[in-house]
This record gives structure tokens, sequence and C-alpha cells, in this order.
């Protein structure tokens, strides 16, 4: 690990302040991605401000009814919240699919949907990466990808965004709140979060310099049958291959979120349209314009898969 | 800085950079928490938090001033075993043993945590008290890796303390 000084916070607009005056600087939450990335000097932040102490760990209901987040609740605490697992059992199972016990129990909400690709050379700092190092090329475009993304890619990045959670926020419509230094808040809805990797893919999300995330809303329950079905080469404790995210109603209808496929939890509201008729048609939907390779072209028929089990379980 | 360790208050003098896994084994001289990947994939470091279970490889010492830290160490001593140390001697959930003081620090707490209604990937009606099953268990436990296979030894060991807590 690099040298850097270390700082702790005390409240978010001085977090904030602190990452704006300090181009160097990270804010550490939970640390199991940063520190895991710093080891490696793939992240080498001269500076780390400690946001745990913010007292941003509570859930609390919002006046429109939903549940506003704080940026700092674990991820353990999260998925055992009653009115999650009542109201937004999507959140839960996706959470519950993440990780191990240990780093749950650490994680925070903020920084899990924050986590880094885990494209293996984006690991691998002896081979080039556009996301790691710009305009240093990808060495996935040639080489293993079958963990790759399938839809969305660009010629400069085809990498996936690992987090469970985030797709689950994906289909409820979660919106990230956001400081800056000056106090200016920002609500940033979850699929303008996440960007395409284009040509830039080292620009991950619409979070600028110095923005601090406080908090994750959701909306009011969205209600229905909620699923977070993944598939995996292992049965726990791994990331996913594919995963659906899905929010069934008694008619048929709803909204489906994947993971695993894209630089960003991949979700199509025009598609939707299409479930009533099945897992066939939607996913074509879903998935129209993908461009698998030849390693990860399973991806395809296996996203179909998942979801027409899902769909089985929310009829039966 | 100062850390609370095991019940005792204890001094290191230490880099910004340092794990709290390096300030226990290197600078503390408890060297019970075991070093396996040091990247948050094998557990064989898992200490407890104020009561909760984590990898001491991916946390830094000077984020835990002030925290409660327990290891192997201070969960019981050879003359005066854990109930859950004993059960893994008893049903014998090791082969070669490194791994074995994270999966005791991580079962302790995790049994605390299907008591405190903590849902697992394994729980099939979320609304519901979790159960205490065997593949409860072996899902709860997956954070641990044991490269000998000692699992069903060590799900054995789990259940009887989980019972006799029962
Ligand atoms: C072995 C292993 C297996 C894993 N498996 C899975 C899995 O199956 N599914 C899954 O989803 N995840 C998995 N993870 C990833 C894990 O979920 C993330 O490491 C974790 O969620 C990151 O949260 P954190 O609080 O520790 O983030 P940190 O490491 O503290 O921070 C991550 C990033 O977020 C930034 N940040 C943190 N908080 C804020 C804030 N409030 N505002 C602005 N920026 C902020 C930090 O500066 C940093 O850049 C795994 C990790 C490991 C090590
Ligand atoms: S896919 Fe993206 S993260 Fe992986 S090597 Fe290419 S540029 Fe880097």
């Amino acid at each position: 690990m690099r040298p850097f000084t270390y700082e702790r916070a005390r409240t978010p607009a001085e977090a904030a302040a602190a990452a704006s005056r300090n181009p160097g600087a990270k804010f550490i939450a939970g640390g199991t991605n940063l520190l895991d990335l710093m080891k490696l000097q793939i992240e080498v932040p001269s500076h780390l401000i400690d946001v745990n102490g913010l007292g941003l760990d509570r859930i609390e209901a919002t006046p429109e009814g939903g549940l506003r987040i704080g940026a700092l609740v674990r991820n353990t605490d999260l998925a055992a919240d009653e009115r999650v697992r009542r109201d937004y059992a999507v959140l839960s199972r996706a959470l519950l699919a993440g990780a191990s016990g240990q780093l749950r129990n650490k994680a925070t909400t903020a920084g899990n949907l924050l986590q880094r690709t885990r494209c293996p050379y984006f690991y691998d700092t002896a081979q080039p990466c556009n996301k790691r190092q710009p305009g240093s090329g990808c060495s996935a475009i040639g080489g293993v990808t079958r963990g790759l993304a399938v839809i969305g890619t660009s010629e400069a990045c085809i990498a996936t965004h690992p987090s469970d959670m985030a797709v689950a926020m994906r289909a409820l419509d979660a919106t990230v709140e956001t400081v800056k230094a000056d106090g200016t808040m920002r609500q940033i809805p979850i699929a303008e979060f996440h960007r395409l990797p284009g040509d830039t893919p080292h620009i991950e999300t619409a979070l600028e310099r110095g923005d601090f995330i406080t908090a994750v809303i959701l909306p009011p329950p969205a209600g229905g049958r909620q699923f977070y079905r993944k598939v995996r080469d292992r049965a726990s404790y791994a990331f996913a291959l594919v995963s659906v995210a899905a929010v069934v109603q008694r008619d048929g209808t709803g909204r489906v979120a994947l993971g695993g496929v894209a630089h960003k939890p991949w979700r199509v509201e025009a598609a939707e349209a299409e479930l009533p008729r099945g897992a066939k048609p939607a996913m074509a939907a879903i998935l129209d314009g993908a461009k698998p390779t030849h390693e990860n072209a399973f991806k395809v028929p296996l996203a179909e898969r998942t979801l027409a089990s899902v769909l089985a379980e929310a009829r039966g | 800085m100062s850390l609370r360790i095991n019940g005792q208050a204890r001094a290191a003098e230490i880099d910004t950079r340092t794990t709290l896994l390096d300030t226990l084994r290197e600078h503390l001289k408890l060297t019970g928490s075991k070093k396996g990947c040091d990247h948050g994939q094998c557990g064989a470091c898992t200490v407890m938090v104020n009561g909760r279970r984590v990898y001491s490889c991916l946390t830094l010492a000077i984020m835990h001033e002030g925290d409660e830290i327990t290891t192997i160490e201070g969960l019981g001593q050879p003359e005066n075993l854990h109930p859950m140390q004993a059960a893994f001697v008893k049903h014998d959930g090791y082969q070669c043993g490194y791994c074995t003081p994270g999966q005791i620090c991580s079962s302790v707490a995790m049994l605390e945590e299907i008591k405190a209604g903590v849902p697992s990937h394994a729980t099939s009606d979320l609304t519901a008290a979790p159960r205490l099953t065997a593949d409860e268990i072996r899902e709860r436990m997956s954070g641990n890796i044991c490269r000998c296979g000692a699992y069903s030894n060590i799900v054995d060991a789990i259940t009887e303390v989980a019972e006799k807590q029962a």
C-alpha cells in the first residue's frame, strides 16, 4: 500500500469539503473494496477521509411512504430491516446473495454502489486496462471474457458492475442523494447513477469530485412478488454470472433488472411490456443489441432461463 | 494508538496503512488470527468487532479506536476453552488447523446473528425468524474457506453448540 494521511470527518459537508480540497483524497466507509484495491496499488489515494462516524447509519420512513437509507447503513442491517424484508424483499434477497456474512457486516450502502469491477485484467496491474489506466488499451477484448459484459459494451471496455444490491435498487427505482462541499444536494436517479463505459470507462458514475453520498432513497413499496435470482459458479460467496431482480404483479406485469451482463445494472423499461407474454419475448427485448463474445454468449440464454424460472415461481 | 482487545487496553505504534490483522499479529503478537489470502476471500482472519464478525485483513487499525475487539485468544484458552472451541476439538472440525481460529470466531458471531433474526440467502421466508438448519449454517459460514474440507465436521460442531444454547 502507498502511504496516506488519515482524518475522521464529522459531518457530510465536512467530508465533501475535505475531498474537494484534496485531489488525492478518497472516502473510506467499510473499506472492503477500497483497501483490497489499495493493497494492489490499483487505488492509490494520498489521503483517506473516514466517514464512519457521521451518524448516517439509520433507515428512516420518508413522508412519501418510502425509505431513506443512510449511506453508512451496513449491508447486513439493510437486509435484516423488517420494512425492507416485508416491502422490498428483492433488496434483502440481493444483499443476502452477495459476498459473505463478514463482508456484509462491514460493507455500506454507498460503498456497495461504488465497488469497482471484478474484470481480471483490471486486477492485473501488469496488463493494459483502460479503466485502470486510461488509454492503455483493453486486455479483456480478445482475452478471457467468460465473466464479462454482453450488452452496452464499447471498444474501450467490456467490464461488468459486480454489485447485487445495485441491481435490486435499479428494479426499485431508487434515488442516490449526494452533498457537495458548499452544501448543495443532488438527487440522482439510480438509472443515471452508473454509466456505460463508452470511451471513458474510468468514469463510472455521475458523481463529481468531492461529491459525498448521504443516502439512497426508496420510493413507496412496489408491491407484487419480489425475486432476486443469482446464478454463479458456486452456491455462495461468488459474484454473479447472471442475476435477475424482478417485481412481478398478479396480472403478470412487472419490472426486471439484470446483473452480470453490463457495466451497470441493466434495465430496459420499454421491454417490460413483454413480460406478461413470457420470458422469451421479454428477454429478447431486454437484451436486444447484445454483443456477447464466444466465451460469454451463454449468458444470453442463461438470462432468459433465469427469468423463466422467476416468472414460473411468481405464477405458482 | 490505543485499542481495546479481549477486554484490555493495548497500545500500538503503527503506520496509517496497518490493517487490524497485521496490528494483532505483528505488533501485539496475537497470532491466533491467521493471514490466508489478505484480500477478504478466505476468512482465516475473522475477528469480532463489537460482537460482529469481520475480516481483520480488510480494515485499518486506526479505524477501530474505541471498538471492542475479540480474537480467538479472547474467546478461550487451552485450559478454559470456549464451548465452540471444545466442540471443534470433539468433532474434529479441522485437519491442518489454519482456518480454525477464523471458523470459530465466525461461528460464534454467526449464532448471535441467527438469534438476532438476521436472515440469510438460505432463509426461505424473509418475514419469519430464521431457523437453525444445516443449510442455514452452511450458507452463513460460506465466508470461511477450509482447504482441508472439514466442512461436515464443522457443521456438526456448530450444530451441537447451537442446540446446547437453545
Ligand atoms: C471476496 C469478496 C466477495 C464479494 N462478493 C460480492 C458479491 O457477491 N456481490 C456483491 O455485490 N459484492 C461483493 N463484494 C463486494 C462488496 O459488496 C463491496 O466490497 C462492498 O459493498 C463495498 O462497500 P464498503 O463500504 O466496504 O466500501 P469502501 O471500500 O469503503 O468504498 C468503496 C468506494 O466507495 C467510496 N465511498 C464509500 N462511501 C462513500 C460515500 N458515502 N460517498 C461517496 N463515496 C463513497 C469509496 O471512496 C470507495 O471508492 C465482495 C467483496 C469481496 C472482497
Ligand atoms: S474490460 Fe474494462 S476493466 Fe477489463 S481490461 Fe478492458 S478496460 Fe479494463
